[in-house]
């Protein structure tokens, strides 16, 4: 008993100093006026160069956005935004297109080191030498504009393109024509038809034909400015038989406002393509009375557009205050597959309402989806999740398993899953569990040598390992570790 | 090495143990028999610092130190090692994981520094091989999906491994077959040193042929009533323990 | 659910409006009645019929599905005596509703002394406040136009300690194509024993509308036996709703059978009110044609170390399609409960449909709670098993959608009502097996 009690006190007792990336850099930034209006969606536009045809799509989606109300379904409570009381574009000030590392502003350099992420090519290579060949190209991404990318030239030689969403515009734009909002219509939700019209940057990919990526392609999220709104959009296209492994990290200072991030995702995998991505999202989720930290209210659909192509998505989220995201698979071709693979955590107020559509339209489709939930403090975690098979979709197959665990008694933990089959072949599994860490499992850690925030984190790994081991290792442990401290609270 | 003096406990309002006095010197094995609900399992979970009794009196002294403030995972650094009668699972962390997780915390609160992992590879499966407990079974989740002899087997693995001063078997025997109960009680015997102590707690006397104690005393009603030679077991074996039951009440 | 003002009304609920108008003055009540049936007028046309939007609807969108409104019942055309027993062979008492109207001279209340049964009108005309307590905390707009529009019924008193042994059934017939608005009551005292059937029948062809709901409360220790069969006429719509609050170490078994009707809902609502209660929560539906069948139901465990055990089935056949949404709700402080949901869907054909949306809301960390759900068609390899052994493919699928069925039905735990409802099962499939294009 006691040793619950104790883990469930220091939850309570969350220590914002926990949060270890919630420093602010000092740069200086360029801002659009507070607000929202045609006229910011055009200085948007015409600050990044963009094409005519760029900015006729942003107004559109503007205009729709106009007519379209917040969605209410999810299991979150947030004041209401006030949408004019925000600033939608920041950039650094010295980031207008450097030509080398050398030109990068040193304090965000520094930002980025002091974050664990190496940006210079060099020194990435030194690193990891000898320990492994495995090398991650990055794309870093501050406020809402990127500021490097690495490993480029490399990747330009396999063919891959691996650049900025802003650059993609400007030299790729017959790709970026014919798959930006194909896969996310431009009026698909509130968030997303938002993000549509004023998307600041992002990261795009493009690998070609028969291409395996060389390396792992990676995208760091950083929000600096204070009430900025972060809008980037990210678009992954594999053509046939490609394959491509990316993962996006996400930090932030912490501020006492709440700060929105509405991020639009987008993957196509064609023919025999496999798109794996994987998101280790650490927002600042607030302090310990629920106060500031990110709304996260992010739109992520892959469509499986050939036949046996793959996606999966993985993610570990731990931070913001509230998450409302629902990384989904369309599953088209035939004989394609979908996974959806999520730890998500919990704690003080954070509200989390997550999960996953699978949509079968081909015939032969896979799809399986492993939630991990864990709740503590007062915060509530919701899974929702949708598993579809339409008329055509014969012989499709969905697993399902979503386990929550609770900790503590002042937290909540749901699970909402729609399951619609109009196919007969199509066969359909899904199982749920609740469950808490039991006394006795903790007693019998403990009686071993564990303090009983060893045996807490032992047995959450535990929990969650099914949906660590789908992660690039390099990350699998960085996971780990964001899981316990989160947890922790104020052990430490 | 266990000096227990007058010790009370009760759960709720429920007193358990009600003045019990034991003495367990260095190198000594001593068994604990009883009825059922005589208050044994009490004593092993009091010792190893389980929550949720009340200590209401009585001191327990482990090599002349007072330990009934400390919680369980000091104990457990000091030397107290508890096998479960009924061990717990834990989905997803190996055994494996879980063995040098426990050594390495008791090493640590110990100050001693941790073990290689090729060290302490060589360590587990020299004890592994004696107790039949195959690499299979190693990188299986602690305990799930385990025999009621796996389990037992894993129980004395950690002992093997973890080198307690004292040892606590808990109703070891319960759940096993006969060839189960040889492999255990060997595992136990080959444990059996001069610097180490240990518990045998036991509610059939066919146990003690295997692990043969050197003191047997007998518990009813939350005390130490009577204490003898190997041949008090025997002596309940034969008559059972009608006379404890009546003499307590 | 949704925050939109709505403005423009369908004509069914234009409809509803006149005859609500026109029957205001002649349903049965009190001036206590009359206010509340004003109130729940106007929170259904606040709401309108229900529709995809609003999330326990979303299978079933009342606003596109019901576009004409039959006239309230009047006087009954026929008695109901020409309607086939629904339970042929099962001995139980008959508390007789036809058309929304208790009728007792069609009733049989033998064996049931100490039991006191009323017709609701006579409650509704003494303003009695029990009426509608039961849901006070549920929102729904089907239940609001039945507690404006509600003719009758039945109410029941088991007295505490009193074990009745023969089963009552509270039989509903609706004769022809009218709107028929049931309100029942059964209140089941402290220790008291009661086995409950709730039929519902009606003409084919006729495409009348059935909205029955009722109240229950299971007293301390009291055990409960409830088993509804619907089995309406092909062309009506059923809505039926219950709500039951049960009392400390209760038992409560409820079975809903759904067999009939072109657009079926019934809608459970089971509140915990004291610990150590139990309750057993089953469903089978079996459908074909373009039947529409949906099943809700909503546990709410409320207080601390309840036990409850949900087990749904629902066959598809033809073009029909099955609902099932479930949710187990485990309050703030209601540690030690115990739940477990399963739900199936079986499709027989190319053109059948399943949807299901099992739900956990859990808010107390002691507690074991589960659910699973499966889709799919008639094991393959059952079938192959089944068929090498020499038994014919119709046969054997028969034998395997029994099974499946059965499941369910045993649930209860009631033999003598269990085989009855088992034969109503094994009857559609037998009629499915006849029927050339495989509907029914």
């Amino acid at each position: 008993m006691a040793a619950v009690q104790e883990t469930v006190d220091q939850v309570r007792r969350i220590d914002v100093d926990q949060y270890k990336y919630g420093f602010v850099t000092d740069i200086e930034s360029d801002r659009a006026p507070k607000g929202l209006s045609e006229d910011i969606v055009r200085y948007i536009s015409a600050r990044k160069n963009e094409p005519e045809w760029m900015l006729e799509w942003r107004l559109d989606a503007y205009r729709r956005w106009l007519t379209m109300n917040e969605p209410t379904w999810a299991r979150v409570h947030y004041p209401k935004i006030d949408f004019d009381d925000l600033y939608y574009y920041s950039a650094p000030k010295s980031t207008k297109g450097p030509k080398s590392l050398d030109e990068v502003d040193p304090e965000l350099l520094a930002t980025y080191e002091k974050l664990g992420i190496p940006l210079r090519e060099r020194e990435i290579l030194a690193g990891v030498e000898g320990a492994s060949d495995r090398r991650v190209a990055v794309d870093a991404v501050f406020d809402s504009v990127s500021v490097v990318t690495t490993f480029k030239e490399e990747l330009k030689k396999a063919g891959v393109i691996f650049c900025s969403m802003s650059e993609a515009v400007r030299e790729y734009p017959e790709l970026v024509r014919k798959y930006l909002g194909s896969v996310v219509p431009v009026t698909d939700n509130f968030y997303a038809t938002l993000n549509s019209a004023v998307f600041s940057d992002g990261s795009f990919v493009y690998v070609p034909e028969g291409v395996r990526c060389p390396m792992e392609l990676s995208t760091y999220f950083r929000i600096n400015e204070k009430n900025t709104g972060q809008f980037e959009r990210t678009l992954i296209i594999a053509e046939k038989g490609a394959y491509v492994s990316y993962l996006e990290g996400c930090t932030a200072p912490m501020r006492d406002e709440n700060q929105l991030h509405a991020a639009v995702v987008e993957l196509v995998a064609l023919e025999d393509a496999e798109i794996k991505y994987s998101t280790v999202q650490n927002w600042y989720p607030g302090d310990k009375d629920g106060k500031g930290g990110i709304y996260n209210f992010v739109t992520k659909r892959g469509d499986c557009r050939g036949a046996r192509s793959k996606i999966s998505w993985t993610q570990v989220e731990t931070g913001s205050a509230i998450t409302w995201k629902y990384p989904s698979c369309i599953l088209r071709g035939d004989d394609s597959q979908g996974e959806f693979y999520s730890i998500a955590v919990s704690n003080g107020y954070q509200q989390v309402d997550s999960g996953t559509k699978m949509i079968h339209l081909g015939k032969r489709t896979k799809s399986r989806i492993i939630s991990k939930g864990i709740a503590a403090g007062r915060s509530d975690n919701t899974y929702r999740g949708l598993v579809s098979a339409h008329r055509k979709a014969s012989g499709a197959r969905n697993f399902t398993n979503c386990d929550s665990l609770l900790i503590g008694d002042k937290c909540g933990a749901h699970t909402v899953p729609y399951i619609e089959s109009k196919n007969a072949s199509a066969v359909f599994e899904h199982e749920a569990t609740t469950s808490k860490i039991a006394d006795d499992q903790l007693f019998y850690c403990m009686q071993r040598g564990l303090s009983s925030e060893e045996a807490v984190a032992l047995i959450v790994n535990g929990f969650v390992k099914d949906v660590i081991q789908q992660l690039p290792m390099e990350f699998a442990v960085e996971a780990q570790k964001l899981i316990s401290i989160s947890l922790e609270g104020s052990v430490g | 090495m266990l000096k227990i003096k007058n010790l009370h406990a009760s759960v709720g309002d429920r007193q358990i143990l009600r003045g019990v006095d034991l003495e367990v010197p260095t190198g000594e094995v001593h068994a604990i028999m009883g009825p059922n609900g005589s208050g044994k399992s009490t004593l092993s979970y009091v010792l190893a610092g389980r929550d949720g009794y009340d200590i209401t009196e009585g001191e327990i002294l482990f090599d002349g130190e007072e330990i009934l403030d400390k919680p369980a995972e000091e104990r457990a650094a000091l030397g107290i090692f508890l096998a479960f009668q009924y061990p717990l699972e834990i989905p997803g962390v190996a055994t494996m994981t879980f063995l040098k997780a426990a050594l390495n915390a008791q090493r640590k609160a110990r100050g001693e520094a941790e073990l290689t992992t090729p060290d302490f590879m060589r360590r587990v499966k020299g004890a592994a091989e004696k107790l039949n407990v195959t690499q299979e079974m190693l990188r299986r989740p602690l305990n799930v999906g385990f025999s009621g002899g796996e389990k037992k087997r894993n129980e004395i693995l950690q002992m093997a491994l973890l080198e307690p001063k004292l040892a606590i078997l808990d109703e070891t025997d319960s759940g096993l077959d006969i060839d189960a109960l040889r492999v255990v009680s060997d595992g136990v015997n080959a444990l059996r040193s001069p610097k180490r102590s240990m518990l045998v707690i036991t509610h059939y006397q066919r146990l003690l042929d295997h692990i043969v104690p050197d003191v047997v005393h007998v518990m009813s009603a939350g005390r130490i009533v009577r204490s003898g030679g190997p041949e008090l077991a025997l002596e309940l074996e034969a008559k059972g323990y009608a006379d404890y039951v009546g003499a307590a009440a | 659910m949704n925050a939109e003002p709505r403005i423009l009304r369908t004509q069914a609920e234009d409809t509803f409006a006149a005859e609500y108008q026109a029957a205001r003055a002649r349903l049965p009540g009190g001036p206590g009645m009359a206010a509340a049936r004003d109130a729940a007028f106007a929170a259904f046309q606040a709401a309108g019929l229900p529709h995809r939007r609003v999330e326990t609807w979303r299978y079933t969108d009342l606003r596109a599905l019901v576009r004409a409104v039959p006239p309230l019942a009047g006087e009954a055309p026929s008695d109901g005596a020409e309607f086939a027993d629904p339970l042929p062979g099962l001995d139980r008492a008959r508390l007789v509703i036809v058309d929304g109207v208790y009728r007792p001279e069609l009733s049989d209340l033998s064996g049931l002394d100490g039991v006191a049964v009323q017709p609701m009108a006579a409650l509704m005309e003494a303003d009695d406040p029990r009426i509608g307590t039961a849901f006070a905390r549920i929102d729904d707009p089907m239940v609001s136009l039945n507690a404006a529009l509600m003719s009758g019924g039945v109410a029941i008193d088991v007295p505490a300690g009193v074990a009745i042994a023969r089963a009552i059934e509270i039989a509903h017939v609706t004769t022809s194509a009218v709107g028929a608005y049931v309100r029942n009551a059964v209140r089941v005292g402290e220790g008291a024993s009661v086995r409950i059937i709730e039929s519902h029948v009606g003409r084919a062809g006729s495409a009348y509308q059935a909205n029955i709901v009722t109240e229950a409360s299971v007293a301390d220790r009291a055990k409960v036996v409830w088993a509804k069969l619907q089995a309406e006429g092909d062309a009506a719509l059923h809505i039926g709703s219950l709500a039951v609050t049960i009392g400390r170490e209760a038992n409560f078994d409820h079975l809903v059978l759904m067999t009939g009707a072109a657009i079926a809902r019934a809608q459970s609502f089971v509140t915990f009110a004291g610990e150590q209660a139990r309750a057993g929560l089953f469903g089978a539906t079996m459908i074909g044609g373009k039947q529409h069948a949906d099943i809700l139901l909503s546990v709410d465990h409320a207080v601390p170390n309840g036990s409850s055990r949900e087990r749904f089935k629902a066959v598809m056949d033809g073009r029909a399609d099955g609902i099932f949404q479930g949710r187990i709700i485990v309050r703030p402080g209601a540690q030690k409960t115990d739940a477990r949901m399963m739900t199936q869907g079986l499709l027989l054909s190319e053109e059948a449909t399943f949807a299901a949306k099992p739900e956990l809301e859990i808010f107390a960390d002691d507690v074991q709670c589960a659910h699973g759900a499966t889709s799919g068609e008639v094991d393959e390899d059952l079938l192959f098993y089944l068929i090498s052994r020499g038994i014919p493919k119709a046969e054997a699928e028969t034998l395997l959608v029994t099974a499946f069925l059965a499941e369910a039905i045993e649930g209860l735990g009631d033999e003598a009502i269990g085989e009855a409802f088992e034969k109503v099962a094994v009857d559609w499939l037998a009629r499915r097996g006849n029927s050339a294009n495989g509907t029914v």
